[in-house]
């Protein structure tokens, strides 16, 4: 089982409705968010491009936060997904600063937080939120060693991209362009 | 010509618009620990050796600071935590690739080994110190039995300290400053160069004095041939470093970096050792002040401006 999540950044109209979908499903405490919406702009007027991506922790197959983590509470779930325990959480910030994508931030709470895939809805059949609410339907999620999942159908068909592949973090989150 | 422009819609406090997770908790207690650990080798080193009479102050004086120095550094580390009550669960695991599990167990080490050290020689300063209680007299006995035992672990341990706090950052190759492995030796080079600092600022005998500054002086070198080392790395590496390394070459820690660290904390100081060694008569205090001056800025310009350097995408 590997869970992965593609993109389309042709489709994405930077709506935002991800990020509150996904700030009202997990609790998300104000002011800070899981997932956020990219715009790139290229060019010079009226040659212009705009790429819109809504971007969330890349649960990395290589994750730095996971080795660089002191106490283990980083760590891979089942199906690849990159969780932290908040009770084995110490707060030191270590897998924050590894994070090339600054996916991660500081709860108020103490513990280190991030998207997680929306795990409890996973377990039960459901969607992520953000996929879910998604009004163009530019996400798709599912299971890569499942050849007919969502994911896995429309990574053969259509050309796509990760972040900062140099980084050699291998992310599971990609982009379709 | 080609523009980019890029909007985020995140805004993460301590993330954005730059990471500034890490403030002055992280670099203080890194020049903590790396000048406890400074001392703690060279007094191993000549202990060692056998010239525990002849550089009695850094064996037998100096080392009475670390125990101060670490337990400040560890206060510092435990203010910085933000899930605090967790903070046991450091010793609870052992995680073999993550810097700050072995930092945390080296600590768990060279902290009471740097105890038992100044117990072992609190007559030195206290020349009436009785243990009160009977198994404390046997407890130094065993010890003063197995002290050179003592002294190999202090001098591993520290070793292993002071890599560590470069090492901690060098990590994280996520923030492409801190992503060069010469940031190890450098610390190291930094912190013994402290702790010679530190017996030279105590010593009253001409002769250890000398020799600590010659020490210094060497260690000086080898410090300013690590920092043009690591900017030559950054120089021939990928975009993002040479971005890195653009922030202390002209960017917006040029002045910082080069007054403080380099002119004031090295070239300030070896100038005047070197004057000092050909008998001109140099105020005692400020070589090595400045010496531990520049190493505390060496951590704090390279934490902060560290985490200002980042990938693009």
């Amino acid at each position: 089982m590997r869970y992965a999540m593609a993109v389309d950044t042709r489709k994405c109209v930077g709506c935002s409705d991800c990020v509150v979908a996904c700030q009202t499903e997990n609790n998300v405490p104000l002011g800070f968010c899981r997932d956020w919406v990219v715009e790139v702009m290229d060019g010079t007027y009226p040659q212009l491009e705009i790429e819109i991506r809504s971007e969330r922790c890349n649960h990395c197959v290589n994750a730095p936060c996971v080795r660089c983590c002191p106490t283990g509470a980083s760590h891979f779930a089942e199906g690849g997904i990159v969780l932290v325990k908040k009770t084995e959480c110490i707060g030191c910030g270590a897998c924050i600063a590894s994070c090339p994508y600054d996916a991660r931030y500081p709860h108020p709470d103490g513990y280190v937080d991030k998207c997680t895939f929306c795990e409890h809805r996973i377990l039960k059949g459901m969607k992520p939120a953000c996929v879910e609410v998604c009004p163009t339907k530019c996400m798709y999620f599912g299971d890569l060693d499942d050849p007919n999942s969502d994911v896995s159908v429309v990574l053969k068909k259509r050309k796509f991209k990760t972040l900062i592949p140099e980084a050699g973090t291998d992310p599971r989150l990609y982009f379709l362009i | 010509m080609k523009e980019e422009l890029f909007v985020s819609g995140r805004m993460n406090n301590m993330i954005d618009p730059t990471l500034h997770i890490w403030h002055w908790q992280i670099p203080l207690y890194l020049f903590l620990g790396g000048m406890a650990a400074g001392i703690l080798c060279l007094a191993a080193v000549y202990y060692i050796r056998g010239e525990g009479k002849r550089y009695y102050t850094a064996v037998r004086i100096t080392p009475f600071l670390t125990p101060f120095l670490l337990v400040i550094g560890l206060l510092a580390l435990f203010i910085d935590l933000r899930h605090k009550l967790f903070f046991w669960q450091l010793y609870t695991n052992i995680k073999l690739q993550s810097p700050m599990s072995w930092g945390a167990w080296t600590l768990m080490v060279i902290t009471p080994v740097s105890f038992i050290w100044c117990a072992l020689h609190i007559r030195d300063i206290f020349p009436k110190w009785d243990w009160k209680y009977k198994w404390l007299r046997e407890l130094e006995k065993f010890f003063n039995k197995y002290k050179l035992a003592l002294a190999w672990i202090m001098l591993i341990y520290g070793l292993i300290l002071g890599i560590y706090t470069g090492i901690l950052l060098s990590a994280f190759n996520a923030r492409p400053l801190w992503n060069t492995s010469i940031l190890g030796p450098l610390f190291l080079a930094s912190g013994l160069s402290a702790g010679a600092a530190a017996t030279l600022l105590l010593s009253k005998n001409p002769d250890e004095r000398k020799h600590f500054a010659q020490i210094d002086l060497v260690i000086i070198g080898i410090e300013m041939f690590l920092i043009i080392h690591m900017f030559m790395g950054y120089l021939a590496g990928t975009q993002v470093q040479i971005e890195a390394a653009d922030m202390f070459l002209g960017g917006p820690y040029t002045m910082s970096f080069w007054i403080f660290v380099v002119i004031i904390g090295m070239l300030v100081p070896a100038v005047l050792e070197i004057l000092e060694l050909r008998k001109y008569h140099i105020p005692a205090l400020i070589p090595p002040v400045l010496v531990i001056f520049g190493s505390l800025m060496l951590r704090f310009i390279i934490v902060y401006a560290g985490q200002v350097s980042r990938w693009l995408y």
